[in-house]
């Protein structure tokens, strides 16, 4: 699949704005006044920024608001509404910290409850696709909502603590790796049940149906970088979960060593979040002969 | 509504012989050519007369060849589009609506008035049936002729879908796939007709028909021995191997 910019940016930003929020409202610190303006304001930058970039990937944004209407069937129209539910539920909230000085746990924790559903609703969005064997298993719910807990175990500078969460998104990028790469194979679908013609024979693609490219070749069949793939994941090993970690045990609790360590930690999510992309296969790419 | 309907009355589709399709693309030279001048927005082209021409089909021919595991490789020319699945996922998926099939006639269809361009639904559908147009920025799928159809002012031969009415050959038949005693249905029936990726359960309406295996005695060709290049072979035949083999 291609992995667009913008999807990246919205997943990882979104994902670790919703996972602060969701430990502002638990009330993991509560802080108030100046001090909470700024926790707020990060947080609320990373989801809205997260948000606005995922709707530079619309072909005809004007609709946008029409999204809201499905979300009976659909995980994108779910979570729009978390989203937006999340904001304002924590709008209040913050507003009681920042200016009143008060933490209202009922609202804190319903907004809590609602940020890690827009985190979940984000992930089904991609699991929910059979269609993409790799995404389509249940360790992608798993791995979003550990990256969103451990950005904000580790802004809320819960040093040593953070290293958990850390620990924990290493494990299931591994698992979501090596169990995704048994997805495809896995999933059933062949060139031979594609075009239902295994029953004659080998089948494997003679002509395409065009000389150039297409829509659906450039949205999801993505083949530039996978053979640099192997060395990728040991890079995003080393920045989203270990040198964050070491940074968070060795150095000196500051709010450097925190925005040191988040700052590597977001790099590797983005080249986590890259390579979630990049190496899933659409089973489209059997009618064209590669994957 | 992204919800599917729990019954159709109709099953409208189409049902494509592999065993007559010749893959002269005549079909989807006229899916465009009519899908530019009806329903919704154009089908666009980008860069028609530059190195790198694109634009959006809704229906599309691939050839693909098969090796048995005896005998002579055969070559089947693949039209496909839109299969109006009656478990769409694409339907689902949509968050604006406006991706629906219809509980009369089972036609998948998109509502440009209120597509987002989101892209989801073509990630969800397993065929490749669903073509984002890029001028638009709008979702184009096959309407199955919605608009030829159902058309009282074209003359009673033309309200069929514009690929079948134009295939040169008979290799597409349309038709409801709901009524047992509908041509469509008869054929499907006597010829065992099959769904693409059964295994992703999404009951496609259209419905594909298998070619005959080709006839096989022994060797192809009286002369195949005399054919046979040694690796080693030297002058002109060495020559000749040497290039094909960087072909
Ligand atoms: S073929 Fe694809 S676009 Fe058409 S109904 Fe089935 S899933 Fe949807
Ligand atoms: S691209 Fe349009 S039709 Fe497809 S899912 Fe998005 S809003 Fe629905
Ligand atoms: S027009 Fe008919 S014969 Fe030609 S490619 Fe289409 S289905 Fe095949």
């Amino acid at each position: 699949m291609n992995p667009a910019p913008s999807v990246i940016l919205f997943t990882v930003l979104s994902g670790a704005g919703f996972g602060l929020l969701g430990f502002l409202g638990l009330g993991v610190i509560s802080p108030t006044g100046l001090i909470a303006f700024s926790y707020f304001t990060l947080a609320f930058a990373m989801a809205v920024g997260g948000l606005l970039a995922s709707t530079l990937h619309l072909g005809n944004p004007r609709n946008a608001l029409k999204a809201f209407s499905q979300w009976q069937t659909s995980w994108l129209s779910r979570e729009a509404w978390l989203a937006v539910l999340t904001l304002a539920v924590m709008g209040l909230y913050a507003i009681g910290a920042i200016f009143f000085g008060k933490h209202l746990s009922v609202l804190g924790i319903l907004g809590a409850d609602l940020s890690f559903l827009t985190v979940f609703a984000t992930s089904m969005i991609y699991a929910q696709l059979k269609t993409v064997p790799r995404w389509n298993q249940w360790l992608t719910p798993l791995l979003f909502l550990s990256f969103s807990l451990s950005a904000a175990t580790m802004l809320t500078a819960q040093n040593g603590l953070a290293v958990a969460p850390l620990a924990v998104t290493g494990v299931l990028l591994i698992l979501h790796w090596l169990s995704g790469d048994k997805r495809f194979s896995a999933s059933g679908s062949t060139i031979e049940t594609a075009t239902g013609l295994g029953g004659i024979g080998k089948v494997r693609l003679l002509a395409p149906p065009h000389t150039g490219s297409n829509y659906l070749m450039k949205e999801m069949i993505y083949v530039v970088g996978r053979k640099h793939a192997l060395r990728l994941r040991w890079i995003t090993l080393a920045l989203a979960v270990v040198l964050p970690a070491l940074i968070l045990l060795l150095a000196p609790a500051s709010v450097l060593t925190t925005a040191l360590a988040f700052i590597l930690h977001l790099i590797g999510a983005f080249a986590a979040r890259w390579l979630f992309f990049a190496e899933a296969e659409h089973v489209v790419g059997l009618y064209y002969g590669k994957r | 509504m992204t919800s599917l309907p729990t019954h159709t009355e109709k099953k409208l589709g189409l049902v494509i012989d592999l065993d007559i399709c010749v893959g002269c693309h005549a079909c989807v030279t006229a899916c465009k050519g009519w899908n530019d001048q009806g329903y919704g927005a154009p089908l666009s082209d980008q860069k028609p007369y530059g190195d790198e021409p694109e634009g959006t089909f809704l229906n599309r021919v691939h050839s693909f060849e098969i090796t048995p595991e005896n005998g002579p490789a055969q070559i089947v020319h693949f039209p496909k589009s839109c299969l109006h699945c009656d478990d769409a996922p694409c339907v689902t998926v949509c968050p604006t609506g406006a991706s629906y099939k219809r509980s009369e006639d089972g036609i998948v269809l998109v509502n440009e008035d209120a597509c987002i361009g989101c892209g989801l639904c073509a990630w969800a559908c397993p065929y490749g049936a669903r073509e984002m147009d890029q001028a638009a920025g709008i979702m184009k799928k096959c309407t199955l002729c919605v608009d030829r159809i159902y058309n009282e002012n074209l003359p009673e031969a033309d309200r069929e879908p514009a690929c079948v009415r134009t295939c040169p050959t008979g290799a597409r038949a349309f038709g409801d796939l709901a009524d047992p005693t509908s041509a469509v249905s008869k054929s499907v029936a006597d010829r065992g007709g099959f769904d693409l990726m059964p295994e992703l359960g999404t009951k496609p309406v259209n419905q594909y028909l298998f070619p005959r295996i080709k006839d096989f005695e022994g060797d192809l060709d009286v002369l195949s021995p005399l054919l046979d290049i040694q690796p080693e072979a030297t002058g002109i035949s060495g020559w000749l191997d040497k290039l094909l083999g960087k072909l």
